[in-house]
């Protein structure tokens, strides 16, 4: 989000800050190459290791400040695995872990003015939704056998022609959640940080009365990072409810 | 899904902006999400990172986590336990306390009452003693009495016969039958002394 020298007219490029690009030389992007996003990542891993690992290195029965923020963090991800898994849940408890605190530092990090969200790109937050979608569906097949495809069969429908057409519906929608699941986030972040852009981009333009929309941003600001929390609350939720399809049907 | 709406219609009006803006200034139209050329190099990294935290939560954190949150619930629950030991052992004590000051109570009653039933034996012994004793000397005294009387009527009797006597030899010497003045004052003083 670095702000351009823009020469008197309104010059946005809200776009410009996804952009991923090499960080040492110029040549393509192949699959080994360090970008700004493989920074940011490295961040964000270092960020969780600062905030979870090092303040439990020596955990203490009364918890200091930044003990009791893992501690939450911890029961928070917890109570939602076993209020909508039950017990047997927990066994996803790590997962669903990685999950959340992988998005809400991505989130929260991509905040930062000049920063690079990693969770605004679809090819993260599609990986992402396509392991939860590979995990539901292999972990349904194998807990219920060829049985798992009745999950799309919805008995209370009044008739049977009924039951088909929700049955086709069920079925397209279940292959559908992998794209709205991912979508949903990096759509999230990517207009979000482009409308603070945009915002930026009217600052200059309008001399003193710029105060309008950095006061707008501050507000917009605001919005993002309960943004920030929800959709990585979201995520992690329907994550859950995923999971319980598989794990108990109905 | 309030949140997401909004936001797609603003990313949607980004994507005007952007178009009536610089439509044809940058080379790479469309967004850089869409940018394929990227994917490799983002998802591999990206993979790396996520396992990376996977093993530091699952294989540290997590459990590190989990043992000061078992360990503190044991810990709150031992207290919990011990307080109501405590407790149970403070109400005891006091049943006791109780139970020893009703026991006392009674002790001191009985005390009372054996001490009282004593005293009041000695103190019958001793009336009944005084009693007695007063009995004695007054039969004694009454015996005395009647002996003094005794003495008292005989010496009237012998002073009646002498002055009788006396008398009737004053009055005709010689006649006198001294039985017959004998008997005269006996039935005289038997009355009187009568009463």
């Amino acid at each position: 989000m670095a702000g351009e020298a823009s020469s008197g007219g309104i010059e946005a490029h809200p776009m410009d800050q996804f952009l991923i690009k090499p960080l040492f030389g110029d040549e393509g992007l192949g699959l080994f190459t360090v970008t700004n996003q493989t920074l940011w990542l490295a961040i964000g891993v270092l960020i969780a290791f600062a905030l979870l690992a090092l303040p439990t290195r020596n955990a203490t029965l009364v918890p200091g400040r930044m003990q009791s923020v893992a501690e939450s963090l911890y029961i928070f991800v917890r109570k939602m695995a076993v209020d909508i898994l039950g017990e047997e849940g927990l066994k996803f408890f790590p997962y669903l872990f990685t999950l959340f605190v992988f998005i809400l530092i991505s989130n929260v990090s991509g905040l930062i003015p000049a920063s690079f969200t990693v969770t605004s790109h679809i090819a993260v937050t599609g990986v992402l939704a396509m392991m939860v979608f590979l995990t539901v569906t292999i972990l349904g097949f194998v807990k219920h056998g060829p049985k798992f495809i009745t999950l799309f069969w919805i008995p209370s429908a009044p008739t049977v022609a009924l039951r088909v057409i929700l049955f086709a519906i069920e079925f397209i929608s279940y292959f559908v959640r992998p794209l709205s699941h991912s979508v949903r986030l990096a759509g999230n972040m990517m207009a979000g940080h482009a409308v603070l852009k945009v915002f930026a981009a009217f600052v200059p333009a309008m001399g003193v009365l710029g105060i309008v929309p950095i006061g707008a941003m501050t507000g917009i600001f605001a919005l993002e990072l309960l943004v920030a929390f929800v959709q990585a609350y979201i995520f992690t939720i329907l994550t859950c409810i995923y999971l319980n399809d598989a794990l108990h049907m109905h | 899904m309030g949140l997401f709406i909004s936001a797609a219609q603003a990313a949607e009006e980004v994507r005007i902006v952007e178009g009536v803006e610089h439509g044809g200034d940058h080379g790479s139209a469309g967004l850089p999400q869409f940018d394929f050329a990227s994917f490799p190099s983002q998802i591999f990294w990206f993979l790396v990172a996520i396992v990376v935290l996977y093993l530091l939560f699952s294989k540290i954190v997590l459990p590190r986590i989990g043992g000061v949150i078992e360990e503190r619930h044991d810990a709150v629950e031992d207290d919990l336990d011990r307080a109501a030991d405590y407790k149970r052992r403070a109400e005891e004590a006091e049943k006791a306390y109780q139970a020893a000051l009703t026991e006392a109570r009674a002790e001191a009653q009985r005390i009372g009452d054996a001490t009282r039933a004593e005293i009041q034996k000695e103190v019958d012994a001793a009336i009944a003693k005084a009693d007695a004793e007063i009995a004695a000397k007054a039969s004694e005294s009454e015996a005395r009495i009647a002996e003094i009387r005794a003495e008292a009527a005989e010496a009237v009797r012998v002073v009646a016969l002498d002055i009788a006597e006396a008398l009737a030899e004053a009055v005709a010497p010689g006649v006198a039958d001294a039985s017959a003045v004998n008997a005269a004052v006996a039935s005289r003083t038997s009355s009187s002394t009568g009463n």
